[in-house]
């Protein structure tokens, strides 16, 4: 059975963010040969729509407002309801990121509809539209179907692989007119934190602080080695709570749960909580003094030793790598 | 200030999970507030003891939220409300407990609405945007800061590391975020107290509502465990040569970098 399904196109700092092109990826097999739209909701945006073509949309509608430059729940829920208005599709998908998890609620109440949250995986089986996602953080996984109306459903980045980026397709791109108004909260104040490094969640990398790092400082031969890498920070509760760094870098079953190619765990002893969080990423490293930590029980490689140590050899090695590739 | 804090009862954070019979086993697991809404209840106490107030908690579930709600009683919440759907509700979502929420919230003048950002167990953090669309009134997720001045409020709230300053006002609800505030811990006499705080149980026919109402529109067809993920290899030798040889196994082997 073919169906429409829409899918947002998400904007950071001026471009597409890739788990927009995931949810593509996932909206094409919802879609069942049926038409895939995308979305795009911003005060500048249409010179994206080429990128959401080129990874699979048959075509974009643009709704362009000033008063949606920043995100807001109500800004862009207007904007998106009036595209389902119009488009009346089968499925929707959005990317399970801050703006996703915000907005799609908002949506799925709107319509008194189902929504499948977090989804790492998609398929079609026995006629039905099946998502897989994590509960528990991870410890467990269910497969979830949507019973009534629209197959809605966010996408956990990382996880669903984008279709090849292909230049040569075209696709019809039309302005929607929406009317903006009654926004209820006003974003007065963006302070950017994360914007000296990559965002936590989409990262292919991610280097992992715990107790061991002893200090806030301690944190500096974790971040040098995240730079060469492309990799982004990131802690266990352990070093959030000793206040070594912020809690918007906690990965856990409180926190993030994050699924990289590459994850790897410095002074960390692997507690459940964390194990939670982190333990679905591809490529698991631990670096620790206590050889009989937890968290070399879930490693791929493992490395005894003190991260002060080993944490700044191994920059120096990957440096090296990435001179000779 | 009339408050209402969303309250679900999870598993405990250290508890492995298992299964039995195609469900998540229950048997002897340690149960807790979510912690996000344990960050909840903390910021209603607080706005209540500096603006006046009552602050109620709420929960859907079964009987066995009772401990939990009085917990929240013990840190300082006035009332509770278990709306119980043990015989009602077979295989309900969040679509599901919103509506009943929503249906149980819609004439209590609600001025602040707290949940936390997402429960533990299930993971979608839908119920509280959900519900605050059901009621029609603003919301702000994941929130790290909350100040009110008369109805002005003014909350921060974090995105994926960054965060954002919010004006709005009340009525409003506001899913709480790691970093709100530190959530106290029942007090002797506050576990006294407690236990003669009115904890009201309803049903869905309180709410006149039919089990049609609140039917879930998705459903859980599997329920599965991870691969157990073996063990894998500690280097040896020199730590020099360790780092190398991992440096080449990731490249190599693993081919992630």
């Amino acid at each position: 059975m073919s169906r429409k399904v829409v899918v947002l196109g998400e904007v950071r700092d001026g471009s597409l963010r890739n788990v927009s092109f995931e949810a593509i990826a996932a909206a094409k097999t919802v879609a069942e040969g049926g038409e895939v739209v995308g979305v795009l909701v911003g005060d500048s945006v249409s010179d994206l729509s080429a990128g959401l073509i080129h990874h699979g949309a048959d075509r974009v509608v643009v709704v362009e407002d000033e008063k949606l430059k920043l995100y807001t729940s109500d800004g862009y829920a207007q904007a998106l309801l009036a595209v389902l208005d119009q488009e009346k599709p089968e499925g929707l998908v959005l990317g399970h990121t801050s703006l996703g998890k915000d907005l799609s609620p908002r949506i799925a109440g709107k319509l008194a509809s189902g929504l499948i949250s977090d989804a790492t995986a998609v398929e079609v089986t026995g006629g039905n539209v099946v998502f897989t996602r994590p509960i528990y953080s991870g410890k467990a996984f269910e497969k979830k179907i949507v019973t009534d109306g629209l197959i809605f459903a966010t996408v956990r980045p990382n996880n669903i692989a984008p279709l090849e980026k292909d230049e040569s397709r075209s696709g019809e791109v039309a302005a929607l007119s929406v009317e903006i108004k009654d926004l209820r909260a006003i974003i007065k104040e963006v302070v950017r934190k994360a914007s000296e490094g990559v965002d936590l969640s989409e990262a292919k990398v991610v280097i992992s602080g715990g107790r061991g790092v002893k200090s806030a400082d301690g944190f500096q031969p974790l971040k040098e080695l995240a730079a060469v890498l492309g990799g982004a920070v990131g802690a266990s509760r352990g070093a959030c709570d000793a206040d070594y760094c912020d809690y918007s870098l906690q990965i856990g079953q409180t926190g993030k749960v994050v699924t990289p190619d590459l994850y790897i765990a410095c002074g960390i002893s692997g507690a459940i909580q964390h194990l939670a969080g982190m333990s679905n990423s591809k490529v698991i490293v631990a670096i620790n003094k206590d050889p009989e930590a937890n968290i070399f029980k879930v490693a791929d490689y493992g490395i005894v030793g003190d991260l002060f140590e080993v944490v700044p050899l191994l920059t120096e090695e990957f440096k090296k790598l990435k001179v000779h590739s | 200030m009339n408050i209402f804090v969303l309250m679900k009862r999870t598993f405990d954070t250290e508890e492995k999970i298992s299964i039995s019979g195609g469900k998540i086993n229950e048997d002897g697991a340690e149960f807790i507030i979510n912690p996000y809404d344990e960050y909840a209840i903390e910021e209603a106490i607080q706005v209540r003891d500096a603006n006046g107030g009552v602050v109620t908690v709420i929960s859907v579930g079964s009987e066995e939220a009772e401990k939990q709600l009085r917990t929240a009683l013990a840190m300082g919440a006035d009332k509770a409300v278990l709306i119980n759907t043990e015989d009602d509700v077979e295989g309900g979502d969040q679509f599901t407990t919103a509506k009943i929420l929503a249906e149980y919230l819609k004439d209590k003048e609600a001025d602040l609405i707290l949940g936390g950002n997402v429960a533990i167990d299930g993971g979608t953090g839908q119920v509280g945007p959900r519900v605050a669309e059901l009621l029609n009134i603003p919301y702000v997720t994941t929130i790290t800061k909350l100040e009110i001045d008369g109805t002005n409020v003014t909350v921060t709230r974090d995105v994926e590391g960054d965060s954002e300053v919010i004006e709005t006002s009340l009525p409003l609800l506001v899913t709480a975020q790691q970093g709100l505030n530190e959530p106290r811990y029942p007090s002797l006499p506050g576990i006294m107290k407690a236990k003669k705080k009115p904890l009201e149980e309803l049903e869905l026919d309180d709410l006149d509502l039919e089990e049609d109402d609140v039917e879930a529109k998705t459903k859980t067809i599997e329920i599965y465990l991870p691969p157990k993920k073996e063990a894998g290899r500690v280097l040896a030798g020199e730590l020099n040569d360790q780092v190398k040889e991992l440096v080449q196994l990731l490249h190599t082997e693993a081919k992630v970098v």
